[in-house]
């Protein structure tokens, strides 16, 4: 741009850009891989003009001045090519001659990122690094009052009840006059959250059920995994590899029409069925699949023509109240499977959680409920809805547990959180606290796709443009030329070393307490804090 | 580590037989305090099997506030023994007015009274009595029952039973439960010694319940006033009995079931694995855990201990015909019955439950992982 032309209110330049190129010259090769790579087209191969003078300090010495091209790498600054930080620029080099760094300063990106009207959609996280989980420490450590324990050498029995677990003394009832009893499933506590088949891509999707089925089948360790909104491929609905999987159904019933005619010929009944009526990424917002991603395969998996946005609605249209949407949908869906499949529902955390909950425990159809919080995260959604609507999860699931206490049934709806957990790296410990607050067990998203894929995902806005297809590392495109730099078996691999080292973490936290023969859910005085009122919100113990 | 001793015996016995064997036992306990639960009783007491037995202690003050309240409920004192204290203080063993047991006469109203309601009953007057002392600091009240005598006190076994002078003639019974405390607790609370009791069922134990909080936080929220206290983190193994065999029907071959139920591969391959998956999932938050070896009587008089999961506390039970016992460390058990058979002996194990039942003819061994009574 010329100093003397007007200015367009939106041109950037590099300053106020998020992520800012660095890029060497002199290392350069002029290869042409980072430019083949770059998922936003932000770089380009340019020429360069570079005037050099040769001047001299004797009068008579002839005074040159040249006039040279360069062929060099160019950061491209306007609004839809913005560098996103990716560094697979980085990646692909052979010179290190190239990497993005974030802007050191203040960048004046968020004021354009909405042009023609459309405010920014993304995927990903809330990007906000903060995490009050990672503040709680385990404090009540057994010493000298009991013999420690040894996470490698003790026996430990790390499981969860997924289920409506009835009171003993109704059990008991309902066993002597052979009544129905609820179903009720053992599973490992870490448990991979909704993420669809769509929003994934097929060998991503591919790799989690691998490697879940590896950890259940070679590791005994009975690990399950949600398929989110978006159908299950018929083949995995016939096979008897069902029973690791929770179907999800939310409000735009994808892939339900598939699933329905699946029931017959169904070899083994599903773990469970989550009907998910929110996110914690975006609460009060439905499901979205953007037109970039619905190609042949997934259009048939979800029933719908190819190449258009799949928007579900914020609600579940059909139904009006909460005795409608939660109450007949659990009985519908019990009944499908002959009352044999635990169905709970997923909500996002919320100030209202409790009312869902109350709702619930009236509920003997009601197998558990699902809450994800504020750090949740999505395939795509407004960048509003994931920065500033929803609810932290410590407090929300303290808030509910305690309150099953006062109605002494914390034993009899298991609460699963899910949000951001582990997302500064820290996942046992993460949720190690959220169980000992009162989770029955976790859900995880995110923290699989970055330990079991390479998701390059931060919490400093780098990425998430997992939305629109382009996804660097494959794992949440539909385009083969970039899925299949994800090979299915390397993701499985990765799942297994994520729950084994999981597991052995888990036992190292829990050891020490000296718990090993149950989960210790709800054992809050295990709990400690570094602030006051954290502490008194949690009703756990402040510490310094 | 706490020292337990426990015996069961056909003819009645001071409890200085017991006391002996914590005494033996003291390089495990720190005389910090003892704990004493007489039950089946002796001497004057077996002419009064049904009359309740308050045990407590009061100050002069509290003794008038207890008299009042008693005579208003219509309770007529039936037999009491005072437990004169000396004049002389003795170091370490706090003041007290009056050591109280004394038992009452049922007033006429509550003949026709069922078992359930005369328990929830008399449990309802020891809770009130124990928020009464709490408010003014004046009673202490450690049971209210039928041929039951509790004592409670800190300070060194053998040094108070001299000072309360247990050697009586009038104290005697079949069943004693001694603990020696190894005092892990700051501040003594009596509240907080072994052993509990609850409505004809009481438990003593060695060891630490690390899962306390859910299991606290479970039973007191079952509905049940008596589920409540919880001074130690030990009271609730008494707790759990009472609402394993009372509310669930179970029997003592259950108890185990459900604070250390079998791991999956034991319990796909037991006889009532359907069953016991049920118990499992359902008192899920009754189970226990680090390390506890339970002593425990149940209201038919049966004694009996069982182990952690992984048995990381010492007990063993040995005696012969009409007497046994139950004790922490060997040197206990051959204090009490040098003559018995050493080689009968039992340690139990992390899959037993050992029980002596009321004729106290030999020690039954229940597995976890054989079939039980079921209550269907
Ligand atoms: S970091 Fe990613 S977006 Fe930025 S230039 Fe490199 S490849 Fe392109
Ligand atoms: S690497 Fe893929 S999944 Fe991760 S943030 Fe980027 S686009 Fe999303």
């Amino acid at each position: 741009m010329s100093s003397n032309r007007s200015l367009e209110p939106s041109a950037l330049s590099i300053n106020d850009l998020p992520w800012q190129v660095k890029y060497s010259n002199d290392r350069c090769t002029l290869c042409g891989q980072c430019t083949a790579v770059c998922p936003v087209q932000a770089i380009e191969l340019t020429v360069f003009r570079k005037r050099t003078l040769k001047t001299s300090i004797r009068r008579q010495a002839e005074q040159v001045t040249n006039q040279d091209v360069f062929y060099g790498i160019w950061q491209r600054t306007d609004v839809a090519h913005a560098c996103i930080g990716c560094a697979m620029c980085t990646l692909v080099c052979p010179n290190d001659a190239i990497h993005p760094q974030k802007n050191p300063g203040l960048d004046r990106m968020k004021f354009h990122i909405n042009q023609q009207g459309v405010p920014r959609r993304r995927g990903g996280r809330r990007n906000a690094a903060g995490s009050i989980l990672d503040r709680i420490k385990f404090t009540r450590i057994s010493m000298l009052t009991d013999p420690a324990l040894d996470a490698g050498r003790h026996e430990f029995e790390m499981r969860t009840l997924l289920g409506r677990v009835l009171s003993p003394r109704e059990n008991m009832k309902r066993l002597r006059e052979k009544g129905w009893i609820p179903p009720v499933r053992e599973i490992y506590p870490l448990i991979i959250g909704g993420m669809s088949f769509g929003a994934l891509s097929p060998t991503m999707w591919e790799g989690l059920q691998m490697g879940v089925a590896y950890l259940n089948e070679e590791m005994n360790m009975p690990v399950r995994m949600c398929t989110g909104e978006g159908g299950c491929p018929p083949r995995l609905l016939r096979s008897r590899f069902l029973k690791y999987v929770i179907l999800q159904i939310a409000s735009g019933y994808f892939g339900w029409d598939e699933i329905i005619h699946a029931i017959p010929h169904m070899k083994e009944d599903p773990c469970a069925i989550e009907i998910k009526y929110g996110q914690g990424a975006k609460p009060g917002d439905g499901g979205l699949l953007m037109w970039h991603k619905v190609n042949k395969l997934i259009a048939a998996i979800r029933g719908v023509p190819q190449g258009v946005s799949l928007p579900s609605p914020p609600t579940h249209q059909t139904q009006y109240s909460i005795e409608e949407s939660v109450a007949k949908m659990i009985l519908s869906m019990s009944m499908a499977w002959g009352f044999r499949v635990p169905v709970y529902p997923k909500i996002s955390a919320s100030s209202t959680s409790l009312a869902v909950l109350n709702n619930l425990t009236r509920n003997d159809y009601a197998s558990g409920l699902a809450i994800d919080g504020e750090d949740g995260g999505t395939g795509a959604a407004y960048s509003v809805s994931m920065d500033h609507m929803g609810h932290p999860i410590a407090s929300c699931i303290r808030d509910n547990y305690l309150n099953l206490i006062k109605i002494g049934k914390q034993n009899e709806i298991p609460i699963f959180a899910g949000g951001g957990i582990g997302k500064n790296g820290n996942l046992a410990a993460n949720a190690a606290a959220l169980i000992m607050l009162g989770a029955s067990g976790i859900q995880i998203g995110k923290y699989v796709m970055q330990a079991a894929a390479g998701c390059v995902g931060t919490e400093e806005d780098r990425c998430n443009v997992c939305n629109v297809g382009i996804c660097p590392k494959g794992i949440t495109s539909q385009d083969p030329r970039i899925y299949r730099r994800l090979d299915p078996e390397d993701v499985a691999r990765r799942v297994v070393d994520l729950f084994v080292s999981f597991d052995t973490e888990l036992k190292k936290i829990v050891a020490p307490l000296g718990r090993s023969t149950s989960l210790p859910i709800g054992m809050s005085d295990a709990l400690g804090i570094d602030d006051v009122a954290a502490a008194q919100r949690l009703s756990i113990k402040y510490v310094v | 580590m706490c020292r337990l001793f426990a015996l069961t015996s056909r003819d009645p016995v001071s409890p200085m037989l017991a006391i002996k064997a914590l005494d033996v036992m003291k390089e495990g306990h720190d005389g910090s305090g003892m704990g004493l639960l007489l039950q089946d009783l002796g001497g004057p007491f077996e002419e009064m099997k049904e009359a309740p037995i308050l045990s407590g202690i009061f100050s002069e003050e509290g003794i008038r506030r207890l008299d009042l309240f008693m005579m208003d409920l219509g309770f007529l004192t039936k037999y009491k023994i005072s437990l004169k204290v000396p004049k002389k203080p003795v170091e370490g063993i706090p003041r007290r007015d009056l050591y109280l047991i004394r038992a009452y006469e049922l007033p006429e109203d509550w003949d026709s009274l069922s078992k359930e309601d005369m328990a929830s009953r008399l449990s309802g007057i020891r809770l009130k009595i124990r928020e009464m002392g709490e408010e003014k600091n004046d009673m202490i009240v450690f049971s209210f029952w039928p041929d039951t005598i509790m004592i409670k006190e800190i300070g060194d076994p053998l040094l108070l039973a001299q000072y309360l002078g247990l050697d009586r003639k009038e104290l005697k019974a079949r069943i004693i439960m001694a603990q020696g405390r190894q005092n892990t607790n700051y501040a003594i609370d009596l509240y907080a010694c072994h052993p509990f009791f609850i409505k004809g069922y009481s438990t003593m134990t060695n060891g630490e319940n690390t899962a306390f909080i859910p299991i606290k936080d479970f039973l007191t929220s079952r509905g049940i006033p008596a589920y409540s206290g919880y001074q130690s983190d030990s009271e609730v193994f008494a707790h759990i009995l009472h609402y394993s065999l009372e509310e669930l029907g179970l029997g003592i071959d259950g108890y185990k079931h459900v604070i250390t139920p079998l791991q999956e591969s034991d319990l796909s391959v037991h006889p009532d694995a359907g069953f016991l998956s049920h118990l499992k999932r359902t008192c899920r938050s009754l189970i226990i855990d680090g390390p506890n070896c339970i002593i425990g009587t149940l209201p038919d008089h049966s004694l009996f201990m069982v182990q952690d999961r992984k048995k990381l506390r010492p007990g063993v039970v040995g005696g012969k015909p009409g007497l046994y016992a139950f004790s922490s460390e060997i040197c206990g058990l051959d204090a009490v019955i040098p003559d018995r058979d050493k080689s009968r002996d039992i340690q139990p194990m992390h899959l037993d439950t050992v029980i002596v039942s009321p004729d106290r003819q030999e020690v039954a061994i229940c597995r976890q992982t054989e079939a039980l009574n079921l209550p269907l």
